[in-house]
Order: structure tokens, then sequence, then C-alpha cells
């Protein structure tokens, strides 16, 4: 699928869908998104890429191989998971969340960095997948 | 710290097969950092386990939700001990993994999913949500079906997709019964469904629920007529994983039954009936079955199965001498199950084969190790003071004073021909000579090994068979706690007033 118009347009579109899955990610608490649709987005985002300027190109893009993401992902969700343990006394999964408000993102707490951890499995898991498929295609 | 111990099992296999990941090529320091994992998740059961013995049961309510909305994590004495039978089991197999595993295998990230499966393991005993359990329930079916099929050999994968249709299948059974309870309860939480079942006024439903959850965690559990996946596909994956899922998978299932049965449908005369027939054919089909097996793998498959009956029947008998000797029994199973597992991978790489009719000489070659390999053999049988013998005392003892004659006699049958069977294997395997075997070039036999690897495959067998003698030989120690379980699990007011706080 090497059409100009994929091409020039992908190379637009790859930041824009990133933002976009960056958005959804942190709207997810309490309105429709989080961290596996944002994944997903952020997934798409690279296969599109890949479609238009081929697997080397994207993979050049990525610098590290995307099923790295995976533990990492996991890493975040553990730690948010038991953060409650080791910064205060309650018990595991507590929704420990911060006073103030940040400006744009707004509160923050325990639970987005679980839909943080969420987000990079998804794309680590899919990535993976969809890189494994096409090198064997 | 102290006020979420009950989790800390779950935390550390959680950390350590995150961690694995990091790893995933380096499979020479995988190895290590497993062994090394599993040793602190048996250094924190041991402590779970002292900590319950001492304070009673002890809950954690995660999310700070309390206790019939949120899901708590009970430890009671039941699923404490089992924590720690898992953790003496997965350090066992860990180490003969890094041994007896090929290199080929363990590259697809063996031991990440290895601590997953025990992650849901020990979640599945710690649970107090019958929603939670399920969730449990798929983490482990999941990790298992990865360990089933690594390697990707074909009769492997015939075995995973019969062992993965039927629990699958299992599953589903399970989740219509969760939704059938939902919705006559209208709670998850297994303390509050006690209290609640009994006000419930058609009984005709409770009942199929009932039926609905006895098929799902049969089926687990591989109880008659619902065990043909287990001899269809234990034995294609390495001897590793053969033991951790002969040792723990089918009894997660038995453990499921019997929180549920104590629960929540305790002393139901239907259910009673229909256990103890569904026991009486397990055992007679798992004999029948484990007598005329030639490969000493499927024997030990078919003796799961014929085993599994004997606790289902204490099961069904249901008054405190019974539950003693099935809690007992379960003690005795997991760690003997996982351990004759391990015997036969020492065993295939003695002698290339596992087939009866092949094997031979073992005595004469390795008197020492043989008569290591006895100690197990005999505790199955159940030859006084072994641990086999103990629990049978209760079983026998309870199904007579009960006068169920039947299952007595079920009972004397699955013990008769476990002798039977064991005393073929031992003339077969140690005492006849060794027939012609063509040797292949390639393999890599015990006595070509060095010291160090010798250790690695023996340590396990040998550390698993000290525990065993330690249940026999110190069996007062383990009726007295099979007799606190039995006595929390009649007397379920101690799990209910403790996870609803009352």
């Amino acid at each position: 699928m090497r059409t100009i118009i994929l091409k020039s347009a992908s190379s637009y579109l790859l930041p824009v869908l990133l933002l976009f899955s960056v958005f959804i990610l942190l709207r997810g608490h309490y309105l429709p998104g989080g961290g596996f649709v944002g994944g997903l987005v952020a997934a798409i985002a690279f296969v599109l890429d890949a479609f238009s300027n081929g697997l080397d190109k994207t993979k050049s893009v990525l610098k590290f191989h995307p099923g790295f993401l995976m533990p990492l992902g996991l890493l975040i969700a553990f730690f948010s998971g038991i953060s409650p343990i080791i910064f205060t006394d309650m018990p595991l999964m507590t929704g420990l969340w911060a006073e103030n408000p940040i400006p744009v993102i707004g509160y923050i707490g325990s639970a987005l960095f679980f839909d943080l951890g969420v987000y990079l499995v998804v794309i680590g898991a899919s990535l993976t997948i969809i890189f494994t498929i096409s090198e064997s295609a | 710290m102290t006020n979420d111990i009950i989790i800390l099992p779950l935390v550390v296999h959680l950390f350590f097969s995150i961690l694995l990941m990091f790893f995933w090529n380096k499979v020479n320091f995988q190895k290590i950092v497993s062994v090394v994992g599993n040793a602190v998740a048996l250094g924190v059961a041991i402590w779970v386990f002292i900590f319950v013995y001492n304070n009673g049961t002890y809950i954690v309510e995660s999310g700070n939700w309390s206790a019939p909305f949120g899901i708590v994590f009970v430890g009671d004495m039941l699923a404490v001990t089992l924590v720690l039978l898992t953790a003496i089991a997965g350090f066992a197999v860990s180490i003969f993994s890094t041994i007896s595993v090929i290199k080929a295998r363990l590259r697809f990230g063996y031991f990440s999913v290895f601590h997953f499966l025990l992650l849901g393991l020990n979640g599945a005993f710690l649970t107090g949500d019958i929603f939670n359990l399920y969730v449990w329930f798929e983490i482990i079916i999941i990790s298992s079906f990865v360990l089933i099929s690594i390697g990707g050999e074909k009769n492997q994968l015939e075995g995973a997709v019969k062992y993965f249709a039927l629990n699958f299948f299992a599953s589903m059974i399970f989740l219509t019964a969760l939704g059938v309870l939902y919705g006559l309860v209208g709670t998850l939480n297994m303390a509050d469904i006690s209290l609640k079942i009994a006000e419930v006024e058609n009984r005709t439903l409770v009942e199929i629920s009932a039926v609905l959850f006895l098929v799902g965690f049969g089926i687990k559990s591989a109880i008659f007529p619902l065990y043909f996946w287990l001899p269809a596909s234990y034995h294609t994956p390495p001897s590793a994983v053969s033991a951790i899922f002969a040792g723990l998978l089918t009894k997660v299932g038995v453990y499921a039954l019997i929180r549920v049965f104590a629960l929540i449908y305790g002393g139901d005369s239907f259910l009673t009936i229909l256990l103890l027939t569904l026991a009486i054919l397990t055992i007679f089909s798992g004999g029948v079955g484990a007598i005329i097996q030639n490969n000493i793998k499927k024997v030990f498959m078919y003796f799961i199965i014929c085993h599994i009956g004997f606790m289902i029947g204490g099961l069904a008998l249901y008054t405190e001498i019974a539950m003693a000797g099935v809690i007992f029994y379960l003690i005795h199973d997991i760690i003997i199950k996982t351990n004759l597992f391990l015997m036969s991978g020492l065993i295939y790489r003695i002698k290339t084969t596992t087939n009866m009719k092949k094997l031979g000489g073992l005595y004469a070659n390795y008197p020492k190790l043989s008569l290591l390999m006895a100690i197990p053999l005999f505790s199955l049988i159940g030859i006084p003071p072994l641990s086999g013998y103990w629990p049978k005392i209760s079983l026998f003892l309870a199904s007579f004073n009960a006068e169920e004659y039947w299952l007595f006699g079920a009972l004397v049958f699955g013990s008769l021909i476990t002798l039977i069977v064991i005393a073929k294997l031992w003339s077969e395997v140690f005492w006849k000579d060794q027939p012609q075997l063509d040797f292949p070039k390639k393999f890599i036999y015990f006595n070509q090994l060095r010291f160090g690897q010798k250790f690695t495959f023996i340590f396990p067998v040998a550390f698993l068979t000290f525990v065993t003698l330690y249940i026999g030989f110190g069996a007062e120690h383990i009726q007295q706690l099979s007799q606190r379980i039995a006595t929390e699990l009649m007397n379920n007011e101690l799990y209910i007033n403790a996870v609803l706080k009352q």
C-alpha cells in the first residue's frame, strides 16, 4: 500500500493518533475511554505507519522491541496496586488520590497508573502480535 | 506489612513473573530468579501459615471496600495450608525445571508463566468472593494452557486442545452456576451467600445451581464421568509441568468443591447421594484404568483420578472425622502426586523411556535412588507409618460409622488396587532385568551429567520425600491441623463472622 496519499497522511497521522490515544487514556476514569482503548488507538497509529512506510521504518521509529512494553506496563500496574501498602496503611488496591488537581490532566490517582499500565501492555501485546504476523507473512 | 499479610503470596508471585518477563531471552538468569522467587514465596507462605495458625482467620478487604460489597481475601486455616503446600510443590518443581526442561522450551517465557500459574492457584485458595474464584480459575487455565503447549510437539498440541476445550467448558458451566446463584441471593461474597441461601424459597433452583457447580468443578478435578481429558493430556508436557498439574490443578477443583459445599450447600441430602455415587465410580474407574496402563506416567495419572474419589467420598459423608480425613488426604496427595511425576521425569532421564515393558533393573543400577523412590510409592499405598496411612484411617472410620458400606468397599478397593499396581510397577521397573533398549545417541543420560546437575535432579525428589516422611511420622501435627480445619469447615459461623465482622 505505497500510495502517496497514505504516505503523506501517515506522517501527520502518527503524532495526532498518539496524542489522541493519550487523550482517551486520560479521560477514561469517568468517561468512556481508558487504558485499553487508548492502547489500541496507539497501536493502530504504528500499524498505519507500518502500512505506508514499511515495517523496518516503523521499527526504527519505535527504537525498541514493543514486547518490552508488556512487562513495563505490568510493573506500573502492579505498583499502582500495591502503592496503598507501601505509602499508607490501607489494604491492597485502595484508590489513592492527590489533593489538588493538576491543570489539563485533573486529579491524579493510583487508578491512572493502573490505566497507564494497561495502555502500555495493550500497545506492547498488539504490536508484538502484528509485527510477528507481518514478518512471517 | 502485617495488615496485608494474607495477600503477600500473591504479590510475590506477581512480582517475580513480571521481573522474569524483563529477562525474556536470558534463560540462565531466569532459572536463578525463578528459584529465588519460589524460595521467597515458600518463606512468605510459612510466615503467613504461622501467622494465621496463631491469630485465627484473617481477612484483607481489597480496595478498602467492606465485606459483602468488595472482594475480600480470606486466610483461614484451609486456605493458608494449601498456600503453603503450593509453595512447597512450586519450589521443588522450579528447581526440577531448571535442569529437566530443555532450553528451547524455557525460551518462551516458561518461568514467567509458571509463576502466573502459582499466582492463580494462590489466588483461588485465598479469595473469599465466588466470582473472583472464577477469575483465578481463568488465570490458572490460561497459564496452564501455555505451559502444556510450550514446545509445540504434535501430541502435546493434541493434548492441549483436549485439555483446553474441556476445562473451558467447565469454566462456562461454573459461570452459569454463578449466574443462577447470583440471581437467587444477589451477592457474590461466599460468606454472605452462605447466610442468604437458607432464606431462598425456590429450593429446586438452589439444587440446580449446586449441580452446575458440581459439574464445573467436577470436570476440573477429574471426577467420574468427566475425567477423560486428564489421561489424554497430562503425559504430553515435560515432567516438571505434569508434576505441578498433577499436584495442584485437580486439587484446586477439589478445594473449590470443599469450600462451596461446606459453606453454601452443606449437608444437602440430594447432593450427598450424588457425591457418594460419583466418588465410588471415580475410585473404581481410576483404579481399573491404572491397572491396565503400561506407561508409568499414565499409571500415575489414573491414580490421580482414583484418589480424587477418596476425597470426594469423604466430602460426601460430611462429618467431622470424614472432613479431617479429606483435608489430611489433600495435604498428603498434593506432595505425593507432585513427587511421583518428578520421579517419572527422573526415570525418563535415566532410561529414556517411561514404558514399563522397556524399563527394568533400576534397583541394580541405582540402589540408593531406588530406595528414595520407594518411600513416595509406599506412602501412596498407605503402608503404615507413611503418610497415606493416616487419612485412610479417618476415611474408613467415617464411612463405616456412617454405614456407607459401598463407599467403604470402594475405599478398600482403591487402596488394594493401588497396592497391586505399585507392586507391579516396582517389580517391572526396579527388579526386573533390563530388557534390550535401543539407546538413542543424542540423548543426555543421567550418568553423563555432572555432579551439580545430578544434585539438581535429585534434590526436588528428596525434598518432597522428606516432606512426605514428615507428614507420615509427624502425623500427630497434621492430624491436629486437619481436625482444626475440619472443625472450621463444619462450623462455618467462624468463617462468616470473620468475613462480615459480626
